[in-house]
């Protein structure tokens, strides 16, 4: 699939640096999200995946460089504000609220986008718009049929389900999904590689994962990192093909 | 305010702050290493000054003696408190343990006032560290004054030696930063802990015992201090005993000189120090060093 | 569309789910009955009882506003008192000396001013996380002890007296006169009505269940888009401005107001009754207020417990609080809950 370069990409992130007193952690790195396209970074424990993240999402200020949404400088925007404008995240370690049930975890997020905090006297699961996002978000999660159950009491899969779901319900257009597949077994992750599959349709994502099967499966671009640098960047293809990549990080053999 | 005058309010300064970072390094060293907030360290300090009021008084021991038996008592009573009271808390969040140690101030205070009622007492300074000393012609200043101040400096240079220089301090460190990798390596965690926590309470006392014959021995003295070390403890930074030192001193001159200058309001400036630090660094002076 | 009929029957049944549990619940109907019986209870007491059951309504509308920051929240304050002592104290400053002041005024000077100086506090506080959010708010609440202790604004150690409690009067008639004993007890009894109802009304909104969110997980909250500090800060003042508003009747009680309200063990005693009932729970914070005051009262009683236990009551309180904490850190809520989640239920 060839992507359009004249069209504006949804998310930009450009010469994007990050630096921890005298280590950088992030070292110029440029990337391009777009609709209807799942870009996957991947690269070794330490390669600056996790930092790349938080600065697109806006958990951590990037020490140079910029991110654009839409071709709107975002880059000093707070995390709750680009959440607002449509840059989702998901976490590697599943932050859900345990506590409540699944419908309210999806609820809660998803009444981000419609607050109305002044309204004390209107009990929350009355408010139309975030139920309905809640529902929405579910289904499309495949976790429906879950929504009354005490999310802390669910199996590990299904709770990186919802963690997918919780960032749905805010309708967001940029996915930033932080290794969705972590502890999963063979059948989930073909559940939730499907998911990708038709998220995709109507999202820009960005993967960030170890597994080189589905990283190969699911992506249309892939950006591999090392040392906090971009190593390589393109189609699944190419990067099989790259001599440099196979040497730095595949190993031979896989995918070959 | 003429220059004598005013070297020797520094001075005090100086001395009052060496002095809380005496019971404030403990106070960081605890929580820094073992995560535990212990309200109840104020009580330590006034463990130390009774101790040394009856120590002198009831047993008439003459003052260096005093002292040393006074810290194998201290290092004694945190011995075996961190064994049957806070190796509980280390697993409990910190509203419990803040709980908790108030009940334990509640149940220090009762003690003291069972064995040693609700009276205020004196501690004579030892009859060879009394009187003043002059300075250059300009003004006189008290020797027991000195000798606080250099006996704080005396246990300051002695910790830093330990924490960087000897196979404790090394282990000290490291379990601050990794227990289970400590654990691992077959150090016994418990017994170091336990070393610390002792360690801990015998600085607090010891501020008490030195700071005896200066502000006198009552009833309310350990709850005052505690705020106070607080402060410091949060303005240097938790578990930095660096930290601890830089802001001992900046609060010793804060409520020093504000005592002078606003009567009535001093008590005021140290929180104020306090905010304002907070609005620059929310996490204190230090940037995680020791 | 089958996928949408099926969300309409999950909602549907999520809704039932939630008003069964709710009315199974066995104390949805013991506030009703508790306000009930209180409207009933003056007829009963004596001057003493009197005096002790206001104590119990103050402090529990002072237990259910740290509440509101800790159990629904998640900010562990440990300076709760300096908002109850500055309503208490601006309730007696801003009494005229000649007469008594309008409550109309006075009221809202308190719990304004608590929320004024909670907004400054919580501002700055708001900043800092855990064990330096605990220490933060202690040492502001340092700050104002020491404000009213040493200088002149609050009389000093001693405290100044309320010579004319506030009265609400339209001209020479008067609505409202605190300085009759029922009266005062009957706005009190209102206004723990109010306190209970406003923050139950509070956590089932749109409001409440993001703080809660903010308790459970305040990155995730930040994740979906919500700008946390925002609204810790306007829980934190909520909560202090009722503090403040249990001050103006604490002043309005006792005729007098002294430092000690701003203490810190007031504070601490706060705090404890919070734990003491269950966190997390409106009901928990007033049988917590009720149960650590009744408790103190008791343990401070030489014909209860003998003068010796009494004089050094601080021994069994401390040993108390230690044992209930270490054992009972749920509460007594948490003990009702168990029960009621055992096997077979």
């Amino acid at each position: 699939m060839t992507t359009d370069a004249t069209t504006l990409p949804t998310l930009r992130a450009q010469e994007l640096t990050r630096r921890f007193g005298g280590l950088v952690a992030v070292d110029r790195v440029s990337l391009d999200l777009r609709l209807q396209e799942l870009h996957a970074v991947i690269g070794t424990n330490g390669a600056g995946k996790s930092t790349l993240i938080n600065m697109l999402s806006g958990e951590i200020p990037a020490s140079a460089g910029s991110v654009q949404l839409d071709g709107a400088d975002i880059t000093a925007w707070s995390q709750p504000r680009r959440a607002r404008a449509g840059v989702g995240r998901s976490y590697q370690r599943t932050t859900i609220f345990p506590e409540f049930t699944v419908f309210e975890n999806c609820r809660l997020s998803a009444q981000a986008m419609l607050q109305r905090p002044w309204s004390v006297w209107r009990s929350a699961d009355r408010c139309g718009y975030s139920t309905d996002a809640a529902m929405a978000a579910l289904t499309d999660a495949g976790l429906a049929e879950a929504a009354q159950r005490v999310a802390g009491t669910m199996s590990h899969g299904q709770k990186r389900q919802l963690e997918i779901a919780m960032c749905l319900a805010t309708r967001p257009r940029v996915l930033l999904l932080d290794e969705p597949l972590a502890g999963m077994g063979a059948e989930e992750t073909e559940r939730m590689l499907e998911l990708l599959d038709a998220l995709k349709e109507t999202h820009a994502v960005l993967l960030v994962e170890h597994d080189m099967d589905a990283v190969f499966r699911a992506a249309d671009r892939i950006t591999v990192m090392v040392n906090g640098a971009v190593l390589a960047s393109g189609t699944p293809e190419q990067i099989r093909a790259s001599a440099e990549v196979r040497e730095a990080y595949l190993g031979e053999g896989v995918g070959a | 305010m003429d220059l004598a005058s005013f070297l020797v309010q520094c001075l005090n300064a100086v001395q009052y702050g060496l002095l809380l970072f005496l019971v404030a390094s403990g106070l960081t060293l605890i929580f820094g290493i073992m995560g535990v907030i212990n309200l109840a360290h104020g009580s330590f300090y006034m463990v130390g000054a009774y101790l040394a009021f009856w120590l002198s008084t009831a047993l008439h021991l003459p003052f260096l003696v005093m002292l040393v038996v006074g810290i194998a008592l201290a290092g004694a009573l945190g011995f075996v408190l961190e064994w049957v009271f806070f190796s509980y808390l280390y697993h409990r969040g910190h509203l419990q343990q803040v709980l908790m140690t108030y009940g334990l101030i509640l149940i220090f205070d009762e003690l003291r006032s069972l064995l040693a009622g609700n009276d205020v007492h004196g501690v004579a300074a030892p009859a060879w560290l009394s009187g003043s000393f002059a300075l250059g012609g300009l003004m006189s200043y008290p020797w027991y004054r000195l000798f606080a101040a250099a006996a704080c400096v005396v246990v300051a240079l002695l910790l830093y030696v330990l924490i960087h220089r000897t196979r404790l301090g090394m282990m000290v460190r490291a379990g601050a930063s990794n227990r289970d990798m400590v654990r691992g390596l077959g150090i016994n965690i418990r017994m170091l802990y336990r070393a610390v926590f002792a360690g801990g309470v015998v600085f607090a006392a010891l501020a008490g015992m030195i700071s005896a014959p200066m502000s006198s021995v009552y009833p309310g003295m350990g709850l005052s201090i505690l705020i106070i070390s607080f402060v410091v403890v949060v303005i240097g930074g938790i578990g930095s005993i660096s930290g601890a030192l830089v802001a001992s001193l900046l609060v010793g001159f804060v409520d020093t000189f504000g005592k002078v200058f606003f009567q009535g309001y001093s008590g005021v400036g140290i929180y104020l120090l306090m905010a304002i630090v907070l609005i620059w660094r929310p996490e204190g002076l230090a940037r995680r060093s020791w | 569309m089958p996928s949408m009929r099926a969300g309409e029957e999950t909602l549907a049944s999520v809704r039932a789910v939630a008003r069964r549990t709710a009315a199974a619940r066995f104390g949805a109907w013991l506030p009703l009955v508790a306000a009930v019986a209180l409207i009933a209870l003056p007829s009963v007491l004596t001057p003493y009882t009197r005096d002790l059951v206001m104590t119990l309504i103050i402090y529990a509308i002072f237990a259910l506003s740290l509440e509101l920051l800790v159990g629904t929240t998640g900010l562990v304050s440990f300076g709760h008192a300096a908002f109850l002592g500055i309503g208490a104290y601006i309730t007696v400053l801003a009494t005229p000396a000649s007469g008594p002041g309008s409550i109309a005024v006075l009221l809202p000077l308190a719990v304004g001013g608590a929320a004024l100086y909670a907004l400054i506090v919580g501002a700055l506080s708001l900043r800092t996380r855990g064990v330096y959010f605990l220490m933060v708010t202690l040492a502001f609440a340092q700050m104002a002890f020491f404000v009213f202790h040493d200088t002149d604004v609050g009389g000093g150690s001693d405290g100044i007296y309320l010579y004319f409690r506030p009265v609400m009067a339209v001209g020479e008639h008067k609505l409202l006169d605190l300085d009759q004993w029922g009266q005062l007890y009957g706005l009190a009894v209102g206004m723990l009505i109010f306190t209970y109802a406003f923050l139950a009304l509070l956590r089932r909104s749109r409001f409440g269940h993001a703080l809660a969110g903010i308790r459970i997980n305040e990155q995730r909250m930040r994740a979906a888009g919500f700008r946390t500090y925002g609204y810790k800060l306007a829980a934190f003042v909520i909560g202090c401005a009722l503090a403040g508003m249990a001050g103006f009747l604490m002043a309005a009680k006792n005729g007098v107001v002294n430092p000690e309200l701003l203490s810190w063990h007031l504070s601490a005693e706060v705090l404890l009754m919070v734990i003491f009932g269950g966190l997390g729970s409106l009901r928990g914070a007033v049988i917590g207020a009720v149960g650590f005051t009744l408790l103190k009262e008791l343990y401070q009683s030489p014909g209860l417990v003998g003068t010796l236990a009494a004089d050094h009551w601080q021994l069994t309180m401390g040993i108390t609080i230690i044992l209930f904490v270490a054992f009972v850190p749920r509460g007594v809520i948490g003990i009702f809950r168990r029960l009621r989640t055992a096997p077979g239920s």
